[in-house]
């Protein structure tokens, strides 16, 4: 019952010069029962802006989205349900806790709401708090505890209904490193606990990944690319998702009679085989800085120039220049080679992708502005 | 007086005795400055009234405040205040909301037009109400008894409720601008989460935004009602003719009536002391009320609140909205311009019977009102520059240096804030005829000294907004690249501050341009000011060469708005 649909869901707005935006471009989405599905994009693709209007805060320009078989957004029939009536829990990156209420009271409210008897309330605050654990600072005011027991307020609060459909957007990310991670596990297993649908929204593509069953990845407000976390991050469709889902090397190559050539030097081709269907000209080829290969040894490799060496916690990375390009390699700490020695490189799982154009980079950073 | 004294015995200088020389001098300086202007006119009010010579005597007092005339004044200025801080802030609050959280259109039009009567002062709204609702003579009452046939008025503006009515219209905006901006200010996903949590719009307004806004509404509410405790200007003008007192009506009689003898100052004196009282049990209510809330609701990431759609009720509602600011803010205005015009009061508004002679005689011939051009300019100019270095310097010490006696320097600049202008000048008076061997009565200088001394609290908090910005790093860091101290003030900190310095001189420039209530007592006879001779012209019943004036002064606060807004605009230039 707890199934999310959005059907041909579209959201423009008009900017202060009288520019239309459209942040959210004909989505077609449907996210299963007890779910944890994640938004993941970069800030201005839309994410949150989708996310408002499940949750009813935004309200579509054209388009329906359903909760389980009820329908709660339909536009062409001006059928609009409140946030209110919506039945949804929400997380807020901004905690969004009450400052004028202590911890029971924040917690009580959506029961308070429901003008349940005062035991039940107790009831399943006491509950609520137990599984957040909070229960100690049950009369304290939320100025007084940290972001992180913040935050668990919040969380606190979205479970005490019991809501079959939880939206968390990007709840993380005011907490510090150490304390994000330990509360993405605290958010699994309050999942398979209340076994509730998650809609993760996030611009952390590793948070993404750790949490999600399924997730998307979206830009300029269109749906990019959806899946599990391991197929998205093995079979990227397009240099975007590419590079969003990790470290990235783009060497700007040039493909001529199917041999691959680096642009600016080296008349010598990049051992790699075109995909089927990809006529010559320019293009990326895409590799990731733990998937290359570094060596003094010629033997099967492409000849290059070790620029800069930078120690670091888990690798040793190393800046190599092919002709006039550099890229960056991960290498594991036992490979100690000097700077400025020539070496040879070897990719072990390059991908082609066709390039993007200007346009497409502009209009991205504008959109982070808005 | 605990709070003083733990901060003198517990504050360390921050820096030690390396920069004893010029931050040590500063402090002297500041201190001294602030106890001969501010702190000895209000001793000597207190000695006066509880001293005859060197003996401790509570007759005069008892006297005073239980004579009936004083105890009704006492009632009338309370209940208008009560009256015009209770309308004012319901008036404000529907503002606040309409504009903040509803889907009203014209927001910024709105905005703009509350931001007038801010400008003006309340005694322009009662000459003009006056023009329209004097139970005979006003043009509104005329045109009501014409087409009754009767010779009863519509409303009579001399009333209390009149008195109530136009300082409502002129301090309701303390409310709006304060709530306006907390609602603005405010996390729209603490709205939000009560809406995903079940509660539906007027729930959410209820138990979360009016909760949160509260010390906002408080802090609005507690200025209106000290506003008006203390307010001179409309009483006088609405009240006098039907012998309706408030304390600074009273106070300014007991004084005028006296004519400087000593004993009539006395009795201002006591009276004044009563209104002290009075404002600061005020004060002391705000405290109690803010204490309960001081909230963080500014966090998160700026997303649009979402707005209430009023959907039938808009069009009733902007035109309410639209039709109220008219009447409390354009109709005024208009009266006042249209009536300079006028060949005599009581002339029905046709082109035929207007004239600029009002203007040649105002500005061209009688000398009384250039010299009160000329003085008002002088004094506004002056008391500005003045307060404001002096807002900068005591701003710096308590925020820089911080001393020991910070606390204490800190409350003596913010006294005057809480202390009712017509008493300070009550207080100047008493110091500055005299009885130190120095005597300014009658010179524009005692005038220049009670501006200095009732703007040093704006100066201040203004001097204290911009200089927390300067974080101290950037002083150590010119330091640190070999600046001396007073290097680094002169091309890091002053620098940093000074757009905060200009908006800071414009904040006591303009209210002292259209200053009446301290130099109504204050003025002699060439040194009357702006405000006064406004004043006195329409209190001698030349109306229209009042309003004439008065246009010209609007016109004056109006280029100083103008100027202020645009020098406020270049500051993001910092």
């Amino acid at each position: 019952m707890s199934q999310i649909t959005l059907k041909n869901v579209t959201k423009e707005f008009v900017t202060r010069g009288g520019h239309r935006v459209v942040a959210v471009d004909n989505f077609n989405l449907t996210i299963k029962e007890g779910e944890c599905f994640s938004f993941l994009g970069p800030s201005g693709c839309g994410k949150t802006t989708t996310l408002r209007m499940i949750a009813g805060f935004e309200d579509l320009s054209e388009g329906e989205i359903w909760l389980g078989d009820k329908p709660v957004s339909i536009k062409s029939k001006n059928l609009y349900v409140p946030p209110e009536e919506r039945g949804l829990g929400m997380v807020f990156q901004s905690f969004a806790v009450w400052p004028h209420l202590n911890v029971f009271e924040n917690v009580a409210f959506p029961l308070r709401v429901m003008k349940l008897p005062k035991h039940e309330i107790r009831e399943r605050v006491l509950s609520a708090l137990s599984h957040t654990d909070l229960l100690s600072s049950e009369r304290v005011y939320p100025s007084d505890l940290s972001g992180g027991q913040q935050q668990r307020i919040a969380l606190a609060r979205s479970i005490v209904t019991n809501p079959r459909v939880m939206l968390l957007d990007e709840p993380l990310s005011n907490l510090d490193p150490k304390l994000r991670e330990s509360m993405r596990f605290e958010i699994k297993a309050l999942q398979k606990k209340f076994n509730f649908t998650i809609i993760f929204v996030t611009h952390d593509q590793s948070e993404a990944m750790a949490l999600s069953d399924r997730m998307l990845v979206m830009d300029l407000g269109k749906i990019v690319q959806v899946g599990a976390p391991d197929e998205l991050y093995q079979n990227p469709t397009n240099k975007f998702v590419y590079g969003f889902l990790g470290l990235s090397n783009f060497l700007k190559v040039e493909a001529v009679k199917g041999n691959v050539f680096p642009k600016g030097g080296a008349d010598m081709p990049i051992p790699f085989k075109l995909p089927v269907g990809v006529a010559d000209g320019d293009g990326l080829l895409a590799s990731r800085p733990n998937e290359i290969d570094i060596s003094m040894d010629a033997e099967g490799g492409y000849p290059a120039k070790i620029e800069k060496r930078l120690y670091m916690t888990f690798c040793i990375e190393y800046h190599i220049k092919i002709g006039k390009q550099s890229i960056r390699i991960h290498t594991s700490h036992a490979n100690v080679f000097p700077e400025g020695s020539d070496c040879f490189i070897h990719f072990k799982n390059p991908r082609w992708y066709a390039k993007e154009s200007q346009e497409i980079e502009l209009e991205r950073t504008e959109r982070q502005v808005l | 007086m605990k709070y003083f004294l733990t901060h003198m015995f517990q504050r360390k200088s921050s820096m030690g005795d390396r920069r004893f020389g010029l931050d040590q001098g500063l402090f002297i300086l500041s201190l001294v400055i602030l106890i001969v202007t501010v702190l000895f006119p209000i001793l000597m009010i207190v000695i006066r009234t509880f001293f005859k010579g060197t003996q401790l005597d509570w007759r005069l007092f008892t006297q005073v405040v239980l004579a009936p005339e004083n105890l009704s004044a006492i009632i009338n200025t309370v209940r208008i205040a009560f009256m015009v801080t209770v309308f004012g802030t319901l008036l404000g609050l529907f503002y606040a909301w309409l504009i903040g959280r509803s889907d009203i259109p014209l927001k910024g039009v709105m905005k703009a037009l509350f931001t007038i009567p801010y400008m003006f002062p309340p005694f322009f709204g009662a000459m003009a109400w006056s023009l329209m609702l004097a139970p005979r003579s006003g043009y509104v009452n005329k045109l009501f008894m014409q087409i009754t046939g009767g010779t009863s008025p519509l409303l009579n503006i001399n009333t209390i409720g009149g008195i109530v009515f136009v300082e409502t219209c002129y301090y309701f905006p303390f409310v709006f601008l304060q709530v306006v901006s907390a609602l603005e200010r405010m996390d729209p996903t603490l709205e939000e989460s009560a809406r995903i949590a079940g509660a539906g719009q007027w729930y959410v307004i209820r138990k979360i935004t009016l909760p949160l806004v509260l010390p906002a509404i408080a802090a609005g509410a507690m200025l209106i009602l000290i506003s008006s405790l203390s307010h001179f200007g409309v009483p006088a003008i609405l009240g006098f003719s039907n012998n309706i007192f408030t304390l600074p009506t009273k106070i300014y009689q007991l004084i005028n009536r006296s004519a400087g003898s000593f004993q009539g100052i006395r009795e201002g004196a006591s009276l004044s002391i009563l209104l002290v009282v009075v404002v600061v049990a005020a004060l002391y209510l705000q405290r109690l009320v803010l204490k309960t809330g001081h909230y963080d609701i500014i966090k998160g990431k700026s997303m649009r609140p979402m707005l209430i759609k009023l959907r039938g009720a808009k069009i009733p509602m902007l035109s309410i909205s639209l039709v109220s600011l008219f009447v409390i803010v354009v109709v005024p205005l208009f009266m006042i311009f249209i009536v300079g015009f006028l060949k005599a009061y009581g002339l029905p508004l046709k082109l035929e019977n207007l004239t600029m002679r009002n203007y040649q005689y105002i500005l061209g011939q009688s000398k009384m009102v250039q010299d009160s051009i000329v003085n008002s300019l002088f004094l506004s100019v002056s008391s500005g520059i003045i307060t404001m270095f002096l807002g900068v310097m005591i701003a710096y010490v308590v925020i820089k240096v911080k001393p020991k006696g910070k606390g204490f320097l800190e409350i003596l600049s913010l006294l005057p804030y809480s202390i009712p202008g017509i008493v300070l000048a009550i207080g100047v008076i008493l110091v500055w005829s005299g009885a130190f061997g120095v005597n300014l009565y009658n010179t524009i200088w005692i005038i220049l000294i009670a501006y200095i001394a009732r703007y040093v609290s704006f100066a201040m908090k203004s001097a204290s907004a911009s200089l927390e910005q300067v974080h101290y790093s950037l002083e150590e860091a010119a330091r640190s690249c070999g600046a001396t101290h007073l290097e680094s003030l002169r091309d890091i900190t002053l620098p940093l501050i000074r757009p905060g310095m200009v908006a800071g001189f414009f904040l006591i420039f303009l209210p002292a341009m259209r200053e009446l209530t301290t130099s109504v007592l204050l003025y002699g006879p060439f040194t009357r000011t702006l405000g006064v001779a406004i004043y006195a012209i329409n209190s001698e019943g030349n109306t229209v060469q009042a309003s004439a004036l008065a246009t010209v002064a609007i016109g004056i606060i109006v280029a100083g708005n103008l100027a202020l807004r645009f020098i406020t605009k270049e500051r993001k230039g910092l």
